[in-house]
């Protein structure tokens, strides 16, 4: 017999699968559930970036583009960069296209991480981080955000993470799961505390352009930051394109040129056909963006100011969609919650435990549904708070 | 207010209240706007949008072009009300191009759709010469896809 523990890498062997897996594997088991826990938009890719695509393929283009991707996207990815959200990255040596923001993410962090290099992560957050961060020989130093500070990264917290073997901080906003963004003032307080250090940044800015009220602000915007910073991206949740696999990451030169090298033999290039549907997007699509967060901010309301009406308090999600809403009052677990709410209410939304230790008294509750969906569901959370308060 | 107006032409059942929670307005408004709206026939009525041809209900409609000649003083509109207020007659424009007016009809059958031109329509005084296409089959009617059902394939990805 084979010991595949021998086999395998040691680093790979200790990496903890997502905690939310079991959850999802009970899930497929029930008919009838209403679920929120979908981390994807509900509506389907424009039609007109869709038949960019189809005619991109009846003209036979189904070769590999160079590695960075096509001249044309990255170029009018500039474009777009400048014109939403004040940007200035060069389509031709500041930009490169990736599979999704995570492969952004993952080229990102190797390129960077030498063994034994500290990555500040705070959390909750998407869950990729740690694990990649560690595949790279790092030490993932996590911040738990907290309630009080709207999930915020304090330059307080981030002060007392540092230590000389800090590498890079990630910063995970618009954030999943809590829905928490930064304001420029919030950025300016962070880069006092990084400039002057050596620290790299990862920007992880996939929700950009789904925040409400407030424009994203990246924090490669900030005197000094753009440098150090490394913004990984993607057209999935503002294009409703999370098929397509495709993103991107912006830097200063020297680090493109390097990181280009690992995406070049590990990837080679994002696949044509998405490049393609993506160049629309970029050139046709800000109108369906809009349209997008009209809609996403209208849900927003119903599900913040639902939960609140029978009794369940959240922090007002600002960005993404998702709510994260304080279920520790009820004197359950959050699985217990959420395994309870599942079985006898046929309703599912996501642990908060899903996101580590952190997520302990929370739970992650997704927006990307019809207001029908979502008022279906907030009368089955209603029914089970109201047996668990006889 | 004309979200509201945009929220009721996608969904008419959705309540004062619902619409009160997705606008960050009060219900009181709401309700006062609607009925201002009602009164003021800008909005003029609820339907619901039916596929019949998933029920029992003998069911065709047709498209019906139909040329008129003007009356003195009046231009369409006499001729207008006379063909609109026929029961059968579900919708009528009066159209620019190679002739005057459109109508949508329904009824149950082909026949029932070809009497009503014949004996009713077509006699009506000032109609020079009707047109009638019928339905085949609907695809797509006030934006709504036909025969879509809409199920959610979206894979459950650890987050």
């Amino acid at each position: 017999m084979i010991d595949y523990n021998k086999m395998l890498s040691d680093t790979v062997r200790e990496i903890k699968p997502s905690g939310i897996r079991k959850f999802f594997d009970l899930l497929s088991d029930m008919d009838n559930v209403v679920s929120l826990t979908v981390g994807q938009p509900d509506f389907v890719t424009p039609w007109h970036i869709r038949e960019a695509a189809i005619e991109s393929l009846e003209k036979g283009k189904t070769y590999y583009t160079s590695n960075a991707g096509t001249a044309e996207v990255r170029c009018e990815l500039a474009k777009y960069l400048k014109r939403r959200f004040n940007l200035d990255y060069d389509g031709h040596d500041e930009i490169f296209i990736t599979v999704g923001g995570s492969e952004a993410i993952d080229v990102a962090i190797r390129a960077l991480i030498n063994p034994g290099d500290e990555v500040i992560v705070p959390i909750p957050s998407f869950v990729c981080y740690e694990p990649i961060a560690k595949l790279a020989g790092a030490k993932g130093v996590t911040v738990t955000t907290k309630l009080e500070n709207k999930f915020k990264l304090t330059p307080e917290e981030l002060k007392s993470a540092i230590t000389p073997k800090t590498k890079l901080l990630v910063l995970p906003y618009p954030n999943n799961p809590t829905g928490a963004i930064l304001t420029r003032e919030e950025l300016e307080a962070l880069a006092d505390v990084i400039r002057g250090t050596n620290i790299a940044i990862l920007s992880d800015e996939i929700y950009a352009e789904l925040t409400y009220g407030k424009r994203h602000v990246s924090i490669a915007e900030i005197d000094g930051m753009r440098e150090r910073t490394i913004i990984a991206s993607g057209f999935s949740k503002a294009y409703a394109m999370t098929g397509w696999r495709l993103g991107y990451l912006c830097a200063p030169k020297p680090l493109i040129k390097q990181m280009l090298k690992i995406h070049q033999y590990a990837i080679m290039c994002a696949p044509t056909t998405s490049q393609f549907a993506t160049l629309e997007a970029l050139q046709n699509g800000d109108g369906n963006i809009e349209m997008l967060r009209t809609e996403y901010n209208r849900r927003r309301v119903v599900i913040y100011e639902g939960l609140k009406s029978i009794g369940i308090d959240s922090f007002e999600p600002e960005g993404a969609f998702y709510i994260y809403p304080n279920i520790a009052p009820f004197g359950l677990s959050s699985d217990e919650f959420a395994e309870k709410l599942l079985y006898e209410q046929k309703c599912a939304i996501v642990p908060g435990t899903a996101f580590g230790e952190c997520g302990e008294g929370f739970a992650r509750i997704s927006y990307a549904y019809s207001v029908k969906h979502i008022n279906e569901a907030l009368e089955r959370i209603e029914a089970f708070v109201k047996s668990l308060k006889k | 207010m004309d979200k509201i107006l945009k929220l009721l032409e996608d969904d008419a059942t959705l309540t004062p209240e619902q619409i009160a929670v997705m606008l960050s307005k009060e219900v009181g408004d709401i309700k006062k706007a609607i009925e201002k709206y009602e009164e003021n026939g800008v909005i003029l009525g609820y339907k619901t949008i039916v596929d019949w041809d998933k029920t029992d209900r003998e069911y065709v409609s047709a498209l019906i072009e139909v040329k008129v000649t003007p009356q003195r003083d009046r231009g369409f509109d006499r001729i207008a009300e006379k063909i609109y207020n026929y029961p059968e007659v579900q919708s009528l424009y009066l159209m620019s191009g190679g002739f005057d007016f459109m109508l949508l009809i329904e009824g149950k059958t082909m026949k029932e759709v070809a009497y009503f031109v014949a004996q009713k329509l077509a006699p009506i005084e000032f109609v020079t010469s009707t047109a009638t296409h019928f339905v085949l089959k609907k695809y797509k009617d006030k934006g709504v896809v036909y025969g879509n059902m809409e199920i959610d394939e979206r894979g459950n990805m650890p987050l």
